[in-house]
């Protein structure tokens, strides 16, 4: 297997151009910072812990947010940790919802171990084994561009595993504050009133 | 017949606003998984593991909606560092359903010491606990739960006790003869 050559920050900056009214969810780690450099706004949600729970989180915002596209972006570690969550998206079948992983087949925030997909563990193929009818694996130009499109055109659900060079990325580093966080995320999506007067 | 309680915590869902329920079966959670899975207004999610549960709840909260998560008490331990990070960095609602094993009459070891630290675990994490073994405090710890969860941003577990749902018999629930080698 050859190395991944794509960088995240071109990857990301392609994808963003299209991202439209999408709300985002970021995995743990560093798509944090890819979506805090890329297109930081108050529709996007920083997970700063909770690894493995990102594509759940996108579902149930999903759910709740039909008229929305939802977008979580995450790596291959955290998606690998919570891997069922593919099967549990594909029985639901929303139609609004895409996983993107950004997978440079390894742990990026810890010293950059291999991960299980350094060694040929394939999270497309697990993601289609579950039962998500749409997904792609991105290794070039071409491939983000088709990616780009399809995150327009669906259909969703998708996932989409885009495989990135092994590089630092540019630390851009968003507010810790989950309540923040949370409360702005709702504020913009719901309004200010609904937001912190729900009934 | 559907058991007693669950019939009337199906009714406290609806009248709490809950349109997502995520859940892990359990046998004591069959009739109220049935109840969510018939109701149209109510969107009854499968899940692999406990611990998407808390994802599912957290995420439909930023999307402006309400979930509950139901899961059988060895499913707890799934939940652990979800509820920690997420829930509790975020002071996140969080409303759970948790049907007991391992604490009365209990027919399976292996059962057991989970069962125990169920409770003494959601705890340690800042859970709100309710342990409840008639269906009178079942529906009032169900009802005040949920007020708690949604509108003071609070985590709120309900634990349904074996005196409540029974003890699971193999010979009833599994097989119609069991033998032993």
């Amino acid at each position: 297997m050859s190395k991944p050559t794509l960088d995240r920050a071109d990857v990301m900056k392609k994808l963003m151009a299209v991202r439209g009214d999408a709300l985002a969810i970021a995995g743990l780690g560093s798509p944090v910072w890819d979506i805090a450099s890329s297109d930081h706004k108050p529709e996007n949600f920083y997970l700063w812990g909770g690894m493995g729970c990102a594509v759940s989180m996108g579902l149930g915002c999903a759910m709740a947010q039909r008229g929305r596209n939802v977008w979580v972006v995450t790596g291959d570690g955290e998606a690998l940790m919570g891997v069922g969550s593919f099967a549990t998206v594909a029985a639901q079948r929303p139609s609004n919802l895409a996983v993107i992983v950004l997978d440079n087949e390894h742990y990026g925030e810890t010293g950059m171990q291999q991960a299980a997909t350094s060694h040929g563990t394939d999270i497309a193929a697990m993601a289609k084994g579950a039962g998500i009818p749409n997904t792609m694996t991105v290794t070039d130009e071409a491939g983000v561009d088709a990616l780009a499109a399809a995150l327009q055109s669906g259909p969703l659900p998708m996932v989409a595993v885009v495989k990135v060079a092994a590089t630092k990325p540019n630390l851009v580093l968003p507010s810790r504050d989950g309540v923040y966080l949370k409360n702005r995320f709702r504020q913009a999506v719901l309004g200010a009133t609904e937001a912190m007067h729900q009934s | 017949m559907a058991d007693a309680w669950t019939v009337e915590a199906h009714r406290l869902l609806k009248k709490h606003g809950i349109k997502t329920v995520g859940y892990v079966p359990d046998a004591g959670l069959t009739d109220l998984i049935n109840a969510c899975d018939a109701d149209n207004d109510i969107k009854a999610v499968v899940m692999t593991t406990e611990e998407e549960g808390i994802g599912l709840s957290s995420g439909a909260w930023l999307g402006g909606e309400k979930a509950a998560v139901l899961m059988q008490s060895s499913g707890v331990g799934n939940t652990v560092n979800a509820i920690a990070s997420i829930v509790s960095s975020c002071q996140f609602p969080l409303f759970m359903i948790v049907t007991m094993r391992g604490q009365y009459g209990e027919s399976n070891p292996w059962q057991i010491p989970m069962g125990q630290a169920t409770a003494p675990v959601l705890r340690s994490l800042g859970v709100r606990v309710y342990e409840v073994d008639t269906v009178e405090d079942a529906l009032g710890a169900i009802e005040n739960g949920l007020k708690m969860a949604f509108v003071s941003n609070a985590a709120v577990a309900v634990l349904i006790g074996q005196k409540l749902i029974g003890a699971k018999s193999f010979i009833a629930d599994v097989a119609e003869e069991v033998s032993h080698v």
